[in-house]
Parts: structure tokens; sequence; C-alpha cells
């Protein structure tokens, strides 16, 4: 497919590459990692381009890779009355985020007591197929966490007053109904509340780089105030409950095409007009599972300060554990962009890509508005990940958004032949990585040879201004699901 | 003849397999068993309780899809691994599947379990008779 570059790090499909694309197609990504970029991504985003009442570009970010539907690492914007909503721009799993916590602790103060602390870790927080959290609900409470999300763990003593303020658009996004969700959905989730999940979920104990700050004003108000400091990383979303609601609405969508008489290019972007019953239906429902997965990650961090608590004998306001910021990577919102320099209300779907709203923007909390919104980057497990703020140029070129992680090169059976999980596992911890695994194979399946490097692809947001790195973090702990 | 090969090269991100049968119910049945198998062993899966299940579709590929849909919710829900179905297809007007499935507890002491699988998708869903066989391409969001 033919691709003209527009400016250093920014690509462009032109609307002749494919018949019925209504907007051009941009990759974000440096010249070494268009090459490598997989074909299904090419494919894939310019089925995007074609999709009714697309606004701008069909954006593709530098970790971008063959996923279904949408590539992972899509972005797009639809017009609230001419355009679509689809669940395949969202994924099964549905607010599928990152949330990262700082600590007060110095790696020589956790060293020492490392094996201690991921065993407390890894006791306290379900991880794999079939666990269940330790939060009891009923359809009732479930149906206030849909509603409420963070909002409801504040109120039942999962987490801090300040906890609201730390979090994407609070952890309670407004819109969800529960009405919209199946039964199927709640009986699905009702017992996952507080679990990881499996596949590339984590939960990371990282050093935060002193040699590795690169915007030292951003990093002191990420609270980073100390030579190899301690933080936690989480990976998760809204586990099963999400992905019912997708399979659920995906169903209800293909239906929907015939009735709208939509023609896509793939059945996974089974879509539906915003503006109409099906789509208003699912868009409540998938903010259900939004806001459940902002709750998700909130009570896996209150057990997370239970385990610091109990390892270091301090409570956790003492060892500092505040929340840095929590992203949703899998996501569709409504928020206000500028179209052909217009500003106006549209709805982005972010899938496998993160918010990356710039200095200034009312919609980042007032302590990050000068910086601009955090932005987290979880690495693959043997490898670091980034924090990063959002800038001005990311609301002018890419919808006010960015990257998510490194993003897969390799197949899960391919790494799964090339590295064994217990030689892994040996490995990582010869590196300085303790590993508490419930699956040898799922471990192998998430081997770091997976990936793509995660310093080029974060050079790449960098490099083209749509995100702005703060400092690197480094694996010293990984619990996979 | 395989019941199913996993299929490295198409979405990465996620797992995808062919799975093969003789009858349309023997290719529902290799489908189900290639999708617990992207999560456990499933030879080490014991058929020990059992599920009814009934779907209604127009076409076989809503049909493919509402089954292994049903199959991961039930997998959730009573935290059971399948490994042994049992079904029978018929066409009226409409397709029906109806049947029974075998599985056992989900437990990692005793089964070599992998990772979870979210969903089936319709991204390259297809499904292929071709000469007196069928067979199928599926994707699952892993």
């Amino acid at each position: 497919m033919q691709t003209k570059k527009i400016e250093e790090y920014i690509w462009e499909i032109p609307v002749t590459e494919k018949e019925g694309m209504r907007v051009p197609a941009r990759i974000i990504a440096s010249e070494k990692i268009m090459k490598e970029m997989d074909q299904g991504v090419y494919n894939q985003i310019t089925n995007v381009a074609c999709l009714p009442g697309i606004q701008n570009y069909a954006y593709c970010m530098p970790d971008g890779h063959w996923g279904y539907g949408f590539p992972i690492g899509g972005v797009a914007a639809f017009d609230l009355k001419e355009g679509i909503i689809s669940p395949g721009g969202i994924g099964f799993d549905i607010n599928c985020g990152v949330r990262s916590v700082r600590t007060n602790l110095s790696f020589d103060e956790v060293k020492p007591r490392l094996n201690e602390l991921m065993d407390a870790l890894f006791r306290l927080i379900p991880a794999g197929v079939g666990s269940t959290g330790f939060v009891k609900l009923n359809t009732e409470r479930f149906k206030e966490i849909m509603i409420k999300g963070v909002d409801w763990c504040i109120q039942n003593g999962y987490g801090w007053e300040e906890d609201r303020e730390r979090i994407e658009q609070g952890g309670r996004i407004p819109g969800a109904n529960p009405d919209k969700v199946s039964q199927k959905s709640i009986s699905r989730g009702m017992d996952q509340l507080g679990t990881l999940g499996s596949g590339n979920h984590y939960l990371e104990l990282q050093v935060a780089q002193t040699d590795r700050v690169f915007h030292p004003e951003a990093a002191k108000v990420f609270g980073i105030d100390k030579p190899n400091q301690i933080f936690v990383m989480i990976h998760c979303g809204s586990r099963g409950f999400g992905h019912q609601i997708a399979t659920d609405y995906l169903r209800v969508f293909t239906e929907a095409m015939r009735k709208y008489n939509i023609q896509i290019l793939d059945k996974e972007l089974a879509c539906a007009p915003f503006n109409s019953p099906e789509g208003q239906d699912y868009y409540e429902a998938m903010l259900c599972a939004a806001n459940s997965a902002f709750a998700n990650r909130q009570v896996i961090l209150h057990k997370i300060r239970e385990a610091f608590s109990q390892v270091f004998h301090k409570s956790p306001l003492e060892l500092g554990m505040h929340i840095v910021y929590d992203v949703a990577h899998n996501i569709a919102k409504i928020e206000e962009h500028l179209v052909n320099g217009v500003k106006k209300n549209v709805l982005v779907h972010r899938k496998g890509a993160t918010r990356s709203f710039g200095p200034g923007h009312l919609d980042v909390p007032e302590f990050y508005r000068q910086i601009g919104q955090p932005v987290i980057v979880g690495g693959s497990m043997e490898t670091s990940s980034y924090l990063l703020v959002g800038t001005q140029k990311a609301m002018e070129m890419t919808m006010g958004s960015t990257l998510h992680g490194s993003g897969r090169t390799m197949s899960r059976g391919a790494a799964k032949r090339k590295v064994r999980g217990y030689e892994l596992m040996k490995s990582m911890e010869e590196r300085g990585i303790s590993v508490r695994a419930v699956s040898m194979p799922g471990l192998a399946e998430e081997a770091g040879i997976a990936y793509k490097n995660i310093s080029e692809v974060v050079e790449a947001v960098d490099r083209a201004g749509i995100s702005r790195k703060v400092i690197e973090l480094k694996p010293i702990g990984n619990i996979k699901g | 003849m395989p019941k199913f090969k996993f299929l490295d090269d198409i979405a990465i991100a996620d797992a995808a397999f062919v799975a093969y049968g003789k009858t349309l119910e023997e290719l529902f049945e290799s489908c189900a068993l290639a999708t617990f198998e992207v999560m456990v062993e499933t030879k080490g899966v014991k058929p020990e309780q059992k599920e009814e299940i009934m779907i209604k579709d127009q076409n076989l590929d809503d049909l493919l899809f509402d089954f292994i849909s049903e199959l991961i919710y039930l997998k959730d829900v009573r935290k059971i691994f399948f490994s042994k179905f049992d079904l029978l297809i018929k066409k009226n007007k409409d397709y029906k599947l109806t049947g029974t499935v075998w599985g056992e507890k989900i437990d990692y002491k005793k089964q070599e379990i992998k990772r979870d699988v979210k969903a089936i998708t319709y991204h390259l869903l297809e499904i292929k008779k071709s000469g007196n066989s069928w067979k199928a391409q599926v994707i699952l969001d892993t």
C-alpha cells in the first residue's frame, strides 16, 4: 500500500488506496517501525477509514499490530449524528487499562524483602482463569458499581478520597445504564471484581530510573523525589463482564447492519449508527463495563496497599502509595476535538491507544494541568515501561491520542515454541525480575521477544510530539495471570 | 485428519485455528475442542460434569459464534473447562444446535492451564464445505 511521509514520524495512506475510504489513514511511526509493521495493520486501518461518519483520519499508533476489526493501536473519531459506534473499535476487554502507583520506598529498602512482598501480592490478588475476587456482590450492588465505578469503591472502604482525581474521568464515566446489560454478563462478571485475569494482564513492581528522567518537572509532579523509587503498575480490564457485553452487542450489531444498510469490509467491524437505539444501548452498556474496570483496578490497588502494609509494617499512607494516574486504553468516549478547524463533540474509539490530553485541558486534573495528562505505557514483562505526558500536538494531530504499550510482533504460539516458561522464569530471576505466574505456558507466551522494542515505540510518539517522555520504569517483579 | 491446527501467521495478538470435521457436528466439536485447547491441555480435563446446550440461528457463522460464546460463558460462570462434546445440528428454516458438553472444574493443581479466552470474534470467520468434509477458520480474543 502507498504511504507518503507527512512529516518526520507521521505517514499517510491516501483515500485512493482503497475503494470506500472516506478519510486518509495516518500511522505514527519511525521509518524502521513502518518497515516492520505487519501488513494486517495497513489493511485494517484502511477498513476503519471506510466507516460512516469518520472524522479527520483513521489513526494507528507505533505499537500497532494486527488485531480483529480495528488494528490494536487504532484510533478513530465519529460524528455523533452521522457516525457509528463499533465494539470492534473498542475490543472485548472494555476499559482494559493501566494504573501506576508511586511509593516512598527505594529499591534498597524493598530488595531484601522482595520475595516476601511478591508472595503477599500473589496471595492477595487472584489471577488466572476461573479466579474469583474477595468482594461479595449481589446484582443490586454490582449495578451500583456499573454506575459509580471508583466512587463505589471509595464509599465502601476500598480507596482514598484523593484516588478519584488521579483516574481518567474520575473513574466514573456518566451515562452508564445497567438496564442495557444482559443477565448473562452480570452472572459472568459478578464474582470477578478484584481479579487480574490472564494473558497479557499483569501486576508489576518497578524501579524508577533516576538516570532516565526526560522531563524533570513532570517527574516531580508525579511524586518522584528520591533515587530508585519503587512503583507499582496494574494492567487489566473489565474481565468477563466486559467480554460478555461486547459479545452480546456484536450479535445485536450484525443484525443492525442489515437494518441500517451499512456496508463494512470485515464482519468484526460490525457497527450501528451512534444515534440509533442499538448504538445508544451499546454505548450505555459499554460504560457499565468501563466503570466496573476502573473499580476492578481500584479493588486490586486496595489489596496492593494491604500487601505492602503487611510486609513493611507501615500504613499505605505512610508508604506514600498515591496513584500517579489510571488510563483506559480500550474505550469509546465523547470528547471535543478540532474537525476541519472547528471544535465539535465526536465519539473517539481507542483500541489499544491512550488518551493524551495536553497541558491546560480542563479534563486534566488540576495538579497535572500544567504538565499535561499522564500517559502510562506498559512494556512486556521483561522490559521497561514508561510514564509520559499528553501534549497540545496530540490534540491537533491525533484527536488527543497516543500509544498504549509495546505491541506484539510474534504470535503466542510462536513465542511458546521459542521459549519455555520455567527457563524464562529462571532467566528473568537471574536478571533481577522476580516472577509469580499461575501458568508456565502462559508466561512463555508473554516473553519479551514477542513484543516490539518499547524504547523505539515510545521514542516515536515523543519525536512525533503526540506525547512527551517523563521517566523509564524497570521491572523487578511481575505477577502474571 | 487432525481435528484442528493453530495458525500463527494471522491476527498475532490472538489465537487463530482451522478446524475440520466430516460432518457439521464434528466440525463444531473440533472448534469447541480447539477453543479449550487454547486455555488448557484438554487431554487432562476429565469429562465428569455435563451441561446441555441449545442454540438457534439463521446461518452457520452465527451458529458457531453463539455456540463458542456459550461455552466461554459457561466456563466463567460454572468454572468448568469442557473437553467432550456431543452435538446434533438440524436445519429446517433455521439451524438448530442441541447437545451435551462434558468437562471438569477448573483446577490449577490438576490441569495444565495456559490462558483465558475472552471471546470468539467474527474476524476472518469462515465455514466451508469441500468435498465430503467441513472446515472452519476461527480467531479468538485471548
